[in-house]
């Protein structure tokens, strides 16, 4: 059924928001994503994807304190939720599956 | 230069504007870090990149939904203000009812004039090329008289512009006064029609039913019939091809057109051909028909093509007027192009071709109209703010619960236009009732239906909506202002005096119209009674005025002279004092001197027998049966104009009448005192009465002696019928022709008397509302100051006073007002008419005080024999 599997880019936010526990804002999100996996992504596109995947109710955000650099605007924190998680797992279980009936011969020579 | 932090203000002003509110705090604090970051780059490169991200981010998530919840609150609350606003109005039942009658009577003439208005408007609209076809029309100035605007011109001008001039695409010359008895077989029937030339059918927008539009007005002696006329002359026949006979005339009948739509400004019952005309007169010597100064039947139109402004055509015709008039230094006629649909309702013209309707009698109209509308409106006003105490809890509870000042708002003009969309209904119901009494008054010929159209349905709905916002605006305004707070507190601590003085000057407006308006109506009245009583220089009590309809007066006069009670008869072209102006133009012996004066055609009978008085001379020493008029009996004025000494020393002079043709001379045979010719209000001129040949007679005037007139009237009309076959039988009254001459100042004076009506039924209206009001609102008052011994007669005295100053106050002001409006304004040219005194100014006044004071003191009466105890019981 399509919606319960997470988009490539939906997971890796996900995966992001998870591992930066409390301090998961887009800002930050956005960074942490460019230093961990190298690829550049704009503020636009991760908040669109915020958003939907808010709506889909796989992450639930809350407003923080006022903080001086943004003129005093709060930030939105995110959390990774129940379903969330659920999904994550679901898709990690997946591929793993998928990477145990890869026999070894085929990654001969890439690694 | 101060260093400013973060983006420039009006970036973030377009983002917190498109932004949803809950989503706008965390993206701008996220675009205000990444513009910190990139400012240490550049501060110009930062701006940029926050520019492109504030454009970027407007998607459609991000973006508020229009504003449509807030003005859905007005849907979701009409339920309520609709169930809130019917109670108030059924629980105020004598208030309600006070409001929608006084609208409904104001909106019924409201209806009137906008169906009046829009059937005019629609007058020729459904001629195709209606945008671009004009007429010529002409203003005529001449030494002695006001210049003055005919919707007729010359045959020249037509024949000119069509032989030397281009730029237009059709030109069509018409004539007025195509009258004849056209015989079919024994059938006859009178006509009056038009000539018209044969591009008509391309002009207009009249539709042939058979015939070819193209050549069937080309022919001499061509007959196009409209189907009515068709119809009564030759029944279910189609009557193309066939031959129709007028005395020794002949014509061929080439076609039969639709019947004339009643929108039309141009309506006949048959069309001629013009060739007739041409063919009779082409080479006729010593003809007028093609002369520059004929101006006075003849009508031109011409469609000019697409996109052309008819100022090329002005040109052209100021380019003839040039040359015409400088042959001439008696008089100059000037010629300008006017558009079909600015006729009617158009400019004031006289030789109009149909029916017409100035602008400035529609102004005045509607301008009284809205006297009586802006009345009623003030009752409305008047009544909501005195009331509004009671429902100040009300706008209370819904501020606290949320309401804002607009909402209220809202709420009593949604209430207003109720009141007003409700009496719309009723008002149409009144109009229908009254629509036949001003079709009658005002509408001749039955120019307009003031039938209903669905497109006025929308205009009504529209004018009720205006009804209802001007009704209600102030007392909107006045009920949103309060304050949650002030009511609760303590209620009465809202100014029931508030607005008093603005109920004041709205009753006194009110009342001043009143008054205004029966001062009019008065003044109107007696001018009216004044014309028909003057003392005209002659008698005209039973003379009765036959008109010979081009029948021979001799044969007519034989037979009804043996009548018992016809003791005199005579004969003459026109009757005096009716409207109608004959002119001549005469000369003694001074050559340069000419004097136009009105004239008449009279036997030697006429002067006895309507008892005019002769200063010198006597009548006509005989009839002349042929031939050349030989006498002329002149007035008073005239006789001074000529510089005649004495009346007697003008008997046997000899003055010469000019003419186009051979100067005919008459000699003097006698002198009148002056005697009323014009109509009373008019400035009166030299007159003479020239000794009439047969062709000149139009009346014949007998003097009756009979206590049965309707059996005299029989005797009459069989005697007629003996002689005419074709014509009716039309006799009148010399007093009832002048009645009917007056025509106009009798409708003046019932539109003033029927506004004036309204006027003071609505102000009444109002005045026993407030009345009612003021007395239940001091009714404490009432029975403590009656506790304390004051009498019945005190106590209306103390509740009347206002009201009474009031109603002084309007009529301080109405009474200069009417006076200087009447006296300088409308009567103002008027030569012999009414001082306006004491009589007309305060009769009016004395009715309009008379009906306030017997309101007010009903009421006040009434709340001062109130039995105090019972008031005051419950204290």
């Amino acid at each position: 059924m399509k919606g319960t599997n997470l988009g490539e880019f939906e997971e890796v936010v996900l995966l992001t928001i998870a591992s930066l526990m409390d301090e998961a804002y887009s800002v930050n999100i956005v960074d942490e994503i460019s230093k961990v996996t190298g690829r550049k992504t704009k503020l636009g596109v991760v908040h669109a994807v915020l958003k939907r995947m808010e709506d889909k109710g796989l992450i639930t955000s809350e407003l923080g304190e006022p903080t001086k650099e943004r003129g005093g605007r709060r930030k939105r924190f995110f959390q990774v939720s129940h379903g969330g998680k659920i999904a994550l797992l679901k898709s990690k279980e997946q591929r793993d599956k998928l990477w145990n009936l890869i026999p070894d011969v085929v990654f001969q020579g890439v690694r | 230069m101060s260093r400013r932090e973060g983006p420039p203000a009006w970036m973030d002003l377009v983002i917190q504007w498109y932004c949803k509110s809950e989503l706008l705090e965390d993206l701008q604090g996220d675009l205000h870090e990444y513009y910190e970051r990139n400012s240490k780059k550049g501060r110009t490169r930062a701006d940029f990149i926050y520019l492109l991200d504030v454009v970027k981010f407007c998607r459609l998530y991000t973006i508020r939904n229009p504003k449509i919840v807030g003005r859905m609150t007005f849907f979701n609350l009409v339920g309520n203000y609709f169930k809130t606003s019917t109670r108030s109005l059924i629980r105020n039942r004598l208030f309600s009812t006070i409001n929608i009658a006084g609208l409904a009577i104001s909106m019924s003439i409201g209806i009137l004039m906008i169906t009046y208005i829009s059937e005019l408007l629609s007058f020729d609209t459904f001629h195709k090329k209606a945008d671009r076809t004009f007429r010529i029309v002409s203003r005529y100035e001449s030494i002695s008289n006001d210049p003055f605007d005919l919707a007729s011109t010359s045959v020249f001008i037509g024949k000119k512009l069509k032989e030397e001039y281009s730029g237009f695409e059709d030109l069509l010359i018409m004539r007025r006064n195509f009258r004849k008895d056209i015989a079919k077989g024994d059938n006859i029937i009178a006509l009056s029609g038009l000539y018209s030339t044969r591009e008509f059918f391309d002009v207009f927008s009249f539709n042939l039913i058979s015939g070819n539009p193209a050549t069937a007005l080309e022919a001499p002696y061509s007959l196009v019939l409209t189907e009515e006329t068709a119809k009564k002359l030759f029944k279910d026949k189609n009557p193309v091809g066939e031959i129709v006979t007028s005395g020794d005339e002949s014509y061929t009948i080439t076609g039969v057109m639709e019947n004339i739509p009643r929108n039309s400004h141009i309506q006949f019952e048959a069309l001629a051909s013009f060739e007739t005309l041409d063919s009779k007169n082409r080479n006729l010597e010593g003809t007028t028909l093609y002369n520059w100064s004929s101006i006075w039947q003849n009508h031109v139109y011409l469609v000019l093509p697409k996109g052309e402004s008819p100022d090329r055509i002005n040109g052209a015709l100021v380019e003839i007027a040039d040359v015409e008039n400088a042959k001439t230094d008696r008089y100059t006629i000037n010629h300008k192009l006017e558009n079909i649909l600015k006729i009617v309702p158009g400019e004031e013209m006289s030789n109009q071709i149909g029916p017409s309707m100035a602008w400035i009698g529609i102004w005045q109209l509607v301008l009284l109209t809205l006297f009586v509308i802006v009345s009623a409106c003030f009752n409305y006003t008047n009544l909501s703010i005195a009331r509004s105490l009671r429902r100040a809890k009300e706008v209370g509870v819904r501020k606290v619960v949320g309401a804002s000042r607009k909402q209220v708002f809202t709420q009593f003009i949604f209430e207003a236009v109720i009141v007003s969309v409700v009496s719309l209904f009723i008002s149409y119901i009144l109009f229908l009732l009254f629509r036949p009494g001003f079709k009658e008054l005002f509408l001749e010929n039955g120019m307009l239906s003031l039938e209903f159209e669905w497109i006025y349905g929308l205009y009504f709905l529209a004018f009720a909506l205006l009804i209802g916002l001007v009704a209600g605006v102030l007392p909107s305004i006045f009920l949103s202002k309060l304050k949650a707070i002030s009511i609760f507190r303590d209620a009465s601590s809202i100014k029931l005096l508030k607005g008093v003085n603005l109920r004041k000057v709205l009753i006194v407006i009110q009342f001043t119209i009143s008054i205004f308006l029966i001062i009019g109506s008065t003044i109107a009245y007696r001018q009216y009674k004044f014309a028909l009583n003057f003392e005209l220089g002659f008698e005209t009590e039973n003379v009765l005025n036959l008109s010979l309809q081009n029948n021979d007066s001799k044969v007519l006069k034989a037979e009804i002279e043996k009548l018992p009670e016809v003791s005199k008869i005579s004969r003459s072209g026109m009757i005096p004092n009716t409207g109608e102006v004959w002119a001549e133009r005469f000369k003694y012996n001074d050559p340069l001197d000419s004097v136009e004066a009105y004239v008449n055609f009279t036997d030697k009978n006429y002067f006895d027998l309507h008892q005019y008085e002769f200063v010198a001379g006597g009548t006509f020493p005989f009839d002349q049966e042929e031939g050349d008029a030989k006498f002329v009996i002149i007035d008073e004025l005239m006789r001074k104009r000529f510089n005649f000494e004495t009346p007697e020393s003008a008997i046997g002079e000899t003055l010469t009448i000019v003419s186009e043709r051979d100067n005919p001379k008459v000699e003097i045979a006698g002198v009148v005192s002056e005697f009323q010719y014009v109509k009373v209000h008019n400035e009166p001129e030299p007159c003479a009465v020239i000794q009439g040949t047969p062709e000149d007679y139009r009346h014949l005037n007998l003097l009756v002696q009979t206590v049965d007139p309707i059996a005299l009237m029989d005797k009459l009309e069989s005697i007629w019928s003996s002689i005419d076959k074709v014509h009716t039988f039309e006799a009148l009254f010399y007093d009832e022709q002048i009645q009917e001459a007056y025509d106009s100042q009798a409708t003046l004076f019932k539109i003033f008397g029927f506004l004036a009506f309204l006027a003071i039924s609505i102000a009444t209206m109002g005045l026993l509302g407030m009345a009612v009001f003021t007395t239940e609102t001091r009714i404490k008052e009432i029975s403590v100051r009656k506790v304390m011994g004051a009498t019945v007669r005190h106590l209306v005295f103390i509740l009347s006073k206002g009201f009474v100053v009031m109603l002084l106050v309007a009529a301080a002001i109405a009474i200069p007002l009417a006076y200087l409006f009447f006296s300088e304004m409308v009567m103002e040219d008027f030569v012999n008419r009414i001082t306006i005194g004491p009589l007309e100014l305060l009769s009016g006044v004395a009715l309009v005080f008379t009906i306030g004071f017997l309101t007010i003191s009903w009421q006040t009466r009434k709340a001062a024999r109130t039995n105090p105890a019972e008031m005051l019981r419950n204290e």
